[in-house]
């Protein structure tokens, strides 16, 4: 079991969905929303609880529109 | 533990950084630029430097690089902000400067200004986004453009005899005796973006320091104009850009070399 | 008490440019000016006032060193000569656009091309009508003797700084090279920072306790470069309402007028002389800004006199000016020698004999 639990935010008007938060997530947390936002863009969002708070998603977000939180368990 | 008890501020450990305006950055989706822009601006965060950084913004894609910055920033002619830098940093000593350039700028039509800057050895930074492509005016070749790679100005490929050879402007940099530190990283994942930004801040040390010129080069993609997914061209860029253009450190001069040019 | 030096127009320039308080000069090396450069070397003004000099890798990169310190709201300057002001014509639209105050002086050389090193006034159109692209003006100083260039580096940043506008000193291998008296202007201290944050509260001076400066001359929607453009004329004319500046030399009774600048404006005064002597009442109208040019007072001019010449060393450029302000009222002659050639006094009157009086 993970010692660390983690949640992923998304700044859905930024995002603009460029899939490199989900390829570079390590548990496959992150998924490209079927809703679009204003522009139009598929975002990211969160589509299984698994997020251990590693903030990979973070790093290569180009459009720093992910914020990550993180408890110890 | 649901994701709303999660998701407090005291439990905040990745965010943007203040020193990235919220202006939403016009890049293309999955563009590196974001990223360098994102490590550029948590740096000046953690050192403390906002209030005496100016950036000097380039022509190409990263021209509008001073809207996403929030700290003074200046836009400089095509290939001229070494140039600018220069006279900052002269004018104003107590400032940290760094330019943001790509190859085109930086390596073509602004080759004379960043070899001059570097051997004058100029306190400033220079940040160098290599893509090997021209992205802003709709991918046409770069200096740094692979050999046989396909653009919008040499559409069968790269080739040598007409155009030259891709351009490792880095290893000539390097050379120079102004130059303390160059290096090249690149952004593509999480371990490459420590690194890099490893490297940003030892390139801003050295500027404050007073130890000559630092150039840090992300090798980089452009998957608009490589016409891939960025997925696709992080793949591509591993497979092919490093091998033209390795990662690492190219000179790292421990020493300080340069007093205070002008007395000031 | 006033100390009189006897000294080259383009030392006098570097002399008032360390006394005018300047922060920083960026040049390239070019005949005939280079003592300009040389000068502020030998001066080493760093150890006495701060001011940065700086010898740049080309006069391209001069002009962006330029751009970048007066973005920072510091007083900077450059100098050079014909072909390498070609050179700085990029820099010097991205500076008008920018709206960044800053001092260029030419010192002019025959051209087009690499020409001649010998002095010439073909830069009139490049320097009046824009040089570089887009619609633009600089503030056109023309001195005339070495006293004036070293006066005109503190009318010039007044000037700049009042109108954040680049201001382009006209000078000429003449002026540049020849040695006369001068009397230097006192020592001004340079700015301290909060002086200049104070002055360019716009400048890059690094944020502190407000929004982000910006300097730039981009502007990609049509709606706010057109904008940008009114503005700027908007200037333009502010300028051309206020800042004209020009010198009567005998022009009460004057008949005929010559219209000339720098050094072909001390010719016309000897072939005045001259003209006097055979009882030709003649004057000189000596334009000592070029932009704003003293259209008006040409135009006032034309209500009495017979007839204009205008004596350039050039193939005739300041004429068109000078036409288009006497709008065909009277007849306007030119007479002017290329290639570093200087008309003579003699020419000048004959000139004004066969084409204007007959």
């Amino acid at each position: 079991m993970a010692k660390f639990k983690g949640a992923v935010v998304v700044d859905t008007e930024r995002c603009k969905g460029c899939g490199l938060c989900v390829a570079a997530c390590p548990s496959k947390v992150l998924g490209l929303a079927s809703q679009v936002n204003a522009k139009g863009y598929n975002y990211a969002e969160m589509v299984t609880e698994d997020c251990v708070g590693c903030c990979s998603c973070g790093y290569v977000c180009p459009d720093a529109c992910i914020s990550v939180y993180k408890v110890t368990l | 533990m649901t994701k709303q008890d999660i998701i407090k501020p005291e439990n905040l450990v990745y965010g943007k950084t203040k020193v990235l305006t919220d202006n939403i950055m016009h890049y293309c989706p999955g563009c590196s630029h974001g990223v360098i822009h994102k490590l550029i601006a948590e740096v000046i965060e953690e050192m403390g430097i906002q209030e005496k950084t100016i950036g000097i913004a380039p022509v190409g894609c990263s021209v509008f690089a001073y809207n996403y910055f929030d700290i003074d920033m200046q836009e400089a002619a095509h290939g001229r902000a070494p140039a600018l830098a220069t006279a900052v940093k002269r004018l104003m000593p107590d400032k940290v400067v760094f330019t943001y350039q790509g190859d085109g700028d930086l390596a073509a039509i602004g080759t004379a200004e960043t070899i001059h800057a570097c051997n004058r050895g100029e306190n400033i930074v220079i940040f160098f986004v290599n893509n090997g492509i021209y992205g802003m005016t709709g991918g046409q070749m770069a200096p740094t453009t692979l050999e046989g790679m396909k653009t919008a100005t040499c559409p069968y490929g790269r080739n040598t005899d007409m155009y030259g050879f891709p351009l490792r402007i880095s290893d000539l940099l390097k050379e120079i005796d102004g130059t303390c530190y160059v290096t090249r990283q690149s952004v593509h994942k999480t371990a490459s973006i420590v690194r890099a930004k490893k490297a940003i801040r030892k390139a801003f040390q050295n500027s404050i320091d007073g130890k000559g010129t630092s150039v840090v080069e992300f090798v980089s993609h452009c998957n608009t104009n490589w016409k891939m997914t960025p997925v696709q061209s992080n793949a591509w860029m591993e497979e092919h850009m490093f091998a033209k253009y390795p990662l690492g450190d190219l000179k790292d001069t421990p020493k300080k070399r340069f007093d205070e040019i002008n007395h000031l | 008490m006033e100390e009189i030096k006897l000294m080259k127009g383009n030392e006098a320039f570097a002399h008032a440019a360390v006394r005018s308080g300047c922060d920083g000069y960026f040049g390239y090396p070019i005949t005939p000016q280079s003592e300009v450069m040389e000068t502020l070397q030998e001066l080493k003004p760093w150890e006495e006032t701060g001011m940065v000099v700086l010898q740049a890798e080309s006069e391209v990169s001069a002009i962006n060193m330029v751009y970048a310190g007066a973005a920072c709201g510091k007083k900077v300057m450059t100098s050079s000569s014909s072909p390498g002001v070609s050179l700085k014509q990029e820099g010097i639209s991205y500076i008008a656009a920018a709206e960044l105050p800053c001092l260029i002086l030419n010192v002019m050389r025959g051209g087009p091309g690499l020409g001649t090193i010998q002095p010439s006034q073909a830069d009139y159109f490049q320097s009046v009508k824009g040089g570089g692209h887009g619609d633009y003006h600089m503030i056109v100083l023309a001195p005339s003797t070495v006293q004036e260039m070293a006066d005109f580096v503190d009318l010039g940043y007044e000037l700049a700084f009042k109108y954040r506008n680049p201001v382009l000193m006209l000078s000429d291998g003449v002026i540049g090279q020849m040695m006369e008296k001068v009397v230097l202007p006192p020592y001004k201290p340079r700015r301290s920072m909060e002086e200049v944050i104070a002055q360019c509260p716009w400048a890059t001076t690094g944020k502190v306790g407000r929004d982000h400066n910006i300097i730039t001359s981009l502007a990609l929607e049509s709606e706010v470069m057109e904008a940008t453009n009114i503005r700027l004329q908007a200037k333009y004319r502010e300028i051309e309402e206020n800042e004209v500046r020009f010198e009567e030399y005998m022009l009460d009774d004057a008949d005929y007028v010559f219209v000339a600048f720098g050094s072909s404006a001390r010719i016309c005064k000897q072939a005045v002389e001259y003209a006097r002597a055979e009882g030709i009442k003649v004057g000189v109208l000596r334009p000592i800004t070029l932009f704003p040019f003293p259209t008006k007072k040409i135009q006032e001019l034309a209500t009495r006199v017979k007839g204009f010449m205008s004596i350039e060393m050039s193939a005739g450029q300041m004429v068109e000016d000078v036409r288009l302000a006497v709008n065909g009222s009277k007849p306007v002659g030119f007479y002017g020698r290329q290639g570093g050639i200087i008309p003579s006094a003699e020419e000048a009157l004959e000139a004004l004999k066969t084409q204007i009086i007959k």
